[in-house]
């Protein structure tokens, strides 16, 4: 017996007796003798709890985490400092223990902190609607465009080189099932291709998708990407870092109709990459073709305020093969802590934040592109993340880094062969001056000695 | 007793609800902006004006504690696993191991980058591949990939994995087939990845009508999607007629793991032939469902899908000379699909899934599943000895690990439908089972108690739905305008659908 079920052999005998079999295994007996297993799962053995903790804590203690490590690692997800008042609310029962809201009646608190995260999204976008959360980044982007499929039809969707790898990829996936050909743009000065991308842009372009900041950390003309489909039937899809969006013009200001992002860096843990949640939010137009859940405002029959799921009618339980998407259980607890994050910075803190991050990213991109062997990849403006070329090996300058406590960020040379000396290095606000300046001395060494290195033996 | 559950407004229905936007005032923070500590550079000149925002974004401006008042008191207008029991038929609510929210939070875990060197990662991929290794086991098929975020997002890595497999094979393909009991994720999901949904019908055993499905299965079909106990909490005693049909016309056959509870360590997927399974770790596996999410939905398939699955996978390879073995990403896959999310999945519901699969082992997962199928036809007994007229078991006498009831007689002869039921045992404190689904039961709740549940607490919910049926005998109207101690009563659902306000005006 295990200890999470309470079945002692009195209760046995009485269940089974009142449901009028002789043994358990009668309960099975529909199962056809040609798919029963008959034999012990071939799993170790239960252990108890302190033995799973030990066990948990050494593979925890055999990776190098942000906690062991002066990390520059970004490329989507950001270490940012998560408040106490996070952990706090994301481990009590009553937000970690429930089902998705069907029985509004006892579900009011989930159901307000989703109105009140659409509320703090459309306000973080300037766009109107906002759904409860969607998984993540990636296949965020590839449910807008799949919005975009459903909406006008057209079989083309344009997207910039800018946008994350992992974005690509994903979009690529989804677009082979419902049968779009996914067109790249591709990036001039480390922003998208202006004249490419208008050139792209034709009477089959059902979506055209950038992301702001861009994966090389530049930010886009985001209003100019979005002016090049006016006059088109696109839906112009922007990916966006949420944290930027205090001081950037937000997407509903730039003519986009979709906004969509990684909620990560709004009050969620690195976790190896998930789980956060990702953000989806439209114009007015695209209501009735959001995915998801959506909570609305209502009464009751006192005439109390109260909350719903509304505008069901598009979701997978009701229209089934007609929804406008598959998905269900979605990121109800990680959108929690997304609003709570949104909540604490407050509407002054998300921009001071915003401007200490653009200073320190102009100040580490200052101090590292002086070392020697190292460039900047790009000139754009940059706000909390840059891209640098260094002339060495990229990965080995990493490892000697690494060997020094400091991880300097991510190589970009797999992703981008154009650039095989290309590094990204991301701040955050635990990254403080003395921090950059660590880097700038570790790194500047690092490519130092992998010259020297290489020179020898060329 | 039902007097007592009907009387006056509770502390909570006095409390009007007051969102976050209309807390605080101007000028109250919470957040503490660490200080300016490099040389301050024009911000115009880093950020040219038509790039920047020229108005803040109105968020709350709020303290610290009244921050804290505010969420901890909208957490108690929310019922939850913690505090009773969640029948709720499909979804598996059973207890989630404190435990294993410890383990997740440990900082090796928790605050580890998804793009930190496979070699500095070791002990997540060591977990990530040990736990492929163990759903492997348990659903007797060979290859697991973790990535997708939840059941609906397996649905479509597996149909996307048939389109790449019918592909690789040159053959176009068009319909998939899904049961009329199937859940609306699967027929959602075949429209997503490109496919014309055709319905097969179910027989009087509440199995799949083997007549219908032979009809139908043909050279253009590209997969049946099935759960197995099905949605009417019934195992499919053909399923190896149905897996032969299936793959005779060359098509996969896809199980959806929602109902993977019911048959831990007695049945396992691949066997009954299965190519694909997703599993629900927020079901079978204890990831708490967080009110809407987080899930996660990794499949398990044979073979002859292996090619095809997502980028990257995980490797192990052997150490040599007595060293420990290395776990690596492979991202050269040519054959793969792709990528169905970035990263590697919702890896923290992968630590809580493991650590569960370590305490209970082969024999509590064993354990599990028989308590949860003992468990539901108990209350299955217990409720048609006490209420078996009203609410009749909609097939069969025996059940799996969950069962539907019709309301249709309670229906037609107390007046009162499965709604109103549902909605008065809130009253009771207890959780409503699913209700109006499946589809083809009219009337239908659809109960799941999990294996969790002690018997005490199996009988005081079976007295509630009689006490519920003897209430409504008196008097229909007082389940009919049920409930009433909740923090609201019943909402304007249409009206919020015909008007909708979805954000905070400001
Ligand atoms: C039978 C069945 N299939 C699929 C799903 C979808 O799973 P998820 O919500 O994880 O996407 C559910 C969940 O409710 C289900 O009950």
């Amino acid at each position: 017996m295990s200890t999470y079920t309470a079945t002692t052999p009195q209760d046995l005998e009485t269940m089974l007796a009142e449901i009028g079999v002789a043994s358990i295994d009668e309960l099975f007996a529909a199962l056809p003798e040609g798919v029963r297993l008959g034999r012990p799962l071939d799993l170790p053995a239960g252990l108890p709890e302190q033995d799973v903790y030990a066990h948990l804590r050494e593979l925890a203690e055999r990776n190098v985490s942000a906690e062991d490590e002066l990390t520059f690692l970004g490329a989507g997800m950001y270490d940012h400092y998560v408040p106490a008042l996070i952990d706090m609310l994301m481990s009590r029962s009553e937000f970690l223990t429930p089902y998705t809201p069907y029985q509004p009646e006892i579900s009011q608190g989930g159901l307000q902190v989703m109105f009140e995260y659409q509320t703090a999204i459309s306000e973080l976008t300037a766009l109107p609607v906002s759904n409860a959360s969607v998984y993540e980044g990636p296949s965020a982007v590839a449910s807008a465009a799949y919005l975009a499929k459903l909406a006008n039809g057209r079989r083309k969707v344009v997207v910039s080189r800018g946008v994350h790898p992992h974005s690509r990829e994903t979009l690529l996936t989804y677009a082979h099932g419902y049968g779009a050909e996914v067109v790249e743009v591709g990036l001039k000065d480390g922003v998208t291709d202006a004249e490419a991308w208008a050139a792209a842009i034709d009477d089959d372009t059902g979506a055209v998708i950038f992301q702001q900041p861009n994966f090389l950390g530049a930010v886009e003309d985001a209003a100019a990407l979005a002016e090049a489909a006016k006059g088109s039937s696109a839906v112009v899809v922007g990916a966006y870092d949420p944290i930027p969006l205090g001081i950037l013009r937000p997407p509903g200001e730039c003519g986009v109709d979709v906004a969509v992002g990684e909620g990560q860096p709004l009050g969620n843990r690195l976790d190896f990459g998930g789980p956060s949640f990702g953000f989806f939010a439209a114009t007015e137009a695209y209501l009735r073709r959001m995915p998801g859940r959506i909570a609305g405002e209502t009464t009751d029959v006192d005439g109390r305020r109260g909350f719903v799921l509304t505008l069901q009618t598009r979701e997978q339980h009701i229209r089934r093969e007609k929804a406008t998407s598959n998905i269900c259980t979605a990121q109800a607890l990680n959108a929690l802590a997304g609003v709570v994050y949104l909540a604490w910075l407050g509407r002054r803190g998300l921009v001071e934040l915003g401007e200490l991050l653009l200073q320190r990213t102009h100040y580490a991109r200052e101090r590292l592109t002086a070392l020697d062997g190292v460039e900047a990849l790009h000139d754009q403006p940059v706000v909390r993340e840059f891209a640098l070329s260094l002339d060495a090996d990229v990965r080995r300058v990493i490892e000697r880094c690494q060997d020094h406590g400091v991880n300097p960020g991510y190589a970009l040379g797999d992703d981008y062969p154009e650039h095989p000396g290309g590094l990204l290095v991301a701040l955050t606000e635990q990254r403080s001056r003395a921090d950059i300046d660590r880097l700038a001395d570790v790194l500047g060494a690092a490519v130092a000695a992998e010259r020297t290195t290489a020179q020898v033996t060329a | 007793m039902s007097e007592a559950l009907t009387t006056g407004a509770s502390p909570l229905q006095r409390e009007q609800a007051v969102t976050v936007f209309e807390k605080g005032a101007p000028g109250r923070r919470a957040f503490a902006c660490p200080e300016l500590d490099v040389p301050e550079a024009d911000p115009a000149a880093l950020l040219p004006a038509g790039l920047r925002r020229s108005e803040p974004a109105r968020l709350p401006e709020i303290s610290e504690p009244e921050l804290v008042r505010h969420y901890v008191r909208l957490s108690k207008r929310n019922f939850d696993l913690d505090s009773g029991f969640y029948p709720l038929g499909s979804c598996t609510m059973k207890h989630n191991p404190r435990l294993h929210e410890r383990v997740a939070a440990l900082p090796g875990h928790a605050r580890l980058h998804p793009l930190q060197d496979p070699d500095r990662a070791q002990g997540a991929l060591e977990l990530m591949w040990r736990l492929e290794r163990s759903l492997s086991e348990i659903a007797g098929l060979p290859h697991v990939s973790l990535q997708p975020s939840a059941g609906s997002h397996g649905e479509l890595a597996g149909v996307l994995l048939t389109r790449a497999y019918h592909e690789d094979r040159g053959e176009t393909r068009h319909k998939v087939l899904t049961p009329d009991t199937a859940h609306g994720t699967n027929p959602a999901t075949v429209t997503m990845a490109g496919y014309e949904v055709v319905k097969v019908g179910t027989n009087a055993d509440g199995g799949v009508d083997i007549d219908d499905l032979r009809a139908k299965a043909d050279e253009d079909v590209a997969c049946l999607m099935l759960t197995n106990p099905n949605t009417l909490g019934i195992f499919d005693q053909n399923i190896e007629e149905i897996a032969r049909i299936v793959h005779g016309v060359g098509a996969t056959l896809y199980y959806d793991g929602a109902n993977l509870n019911a048959v831990m360590g007695r049945s396992r997927p691949g066997d009954m032939g299965f190519d694909i399974v997703h599993f629900n770790l927020h079901k079978s596996f204890t990831q708490p469902h967080g009110g809407g999410g987080p899930g996660s939905g990794p499949i398990a398939v044979s073979d002859r899908m292996e090619p095809y699955l997502m980028k990257p996978v995980i490797r192990r390879v052997q150490g040599s000379n007595g060293h420990a073995p290395r776990f690596e990403l492979d991202h050269d896959r040519p054959k793969s699909i792709g990528r169905l999310r970035g990263f590697q999945g919702n890896y923290g519901t992968f630590v809580r899934a493991y650590a569960y699969i370590r305490s209970l082992g082969a024999e509590g997962l064993q354990d599990a599943s028989e308590t949860a199928v003992l468990n539901a036809n108990y209350l299955l007994a217990r409720l048609r000895a006490l209420v078996g007229a009203e609410l009749p078991a909609a097939f069969g006498t025996l059940c799996m690990h969950e069962f539907v009831l019709s309301g249709a007689p309670m229906k037609k002869e107390l007046g009162i439908r499965t709604l109103d039921l549902a909605k008065r045992l809130l009253d009771h404190g207890f959780h409503p089972p699913t209700v109006y689904f499946p589809l083809l039961v009219d009337e239908a709740m659809l109960i799941e108690p999990t294996e969790t549940e002690t018997k005490e607490t199996l009988d005081a919910f079976a007295e509630a739905v009689a006490a519920i049926v003897a209430e409504a005998r008196e008097d229909p109207a007082i389940a009919r305008n049920a409930p009433y101690t909740t923090p609201v009563r019943r909402l304007d659902e249409a009206g919020a659908a015909k008007r909708p306000v979805i954000r905070q005006p400001l």
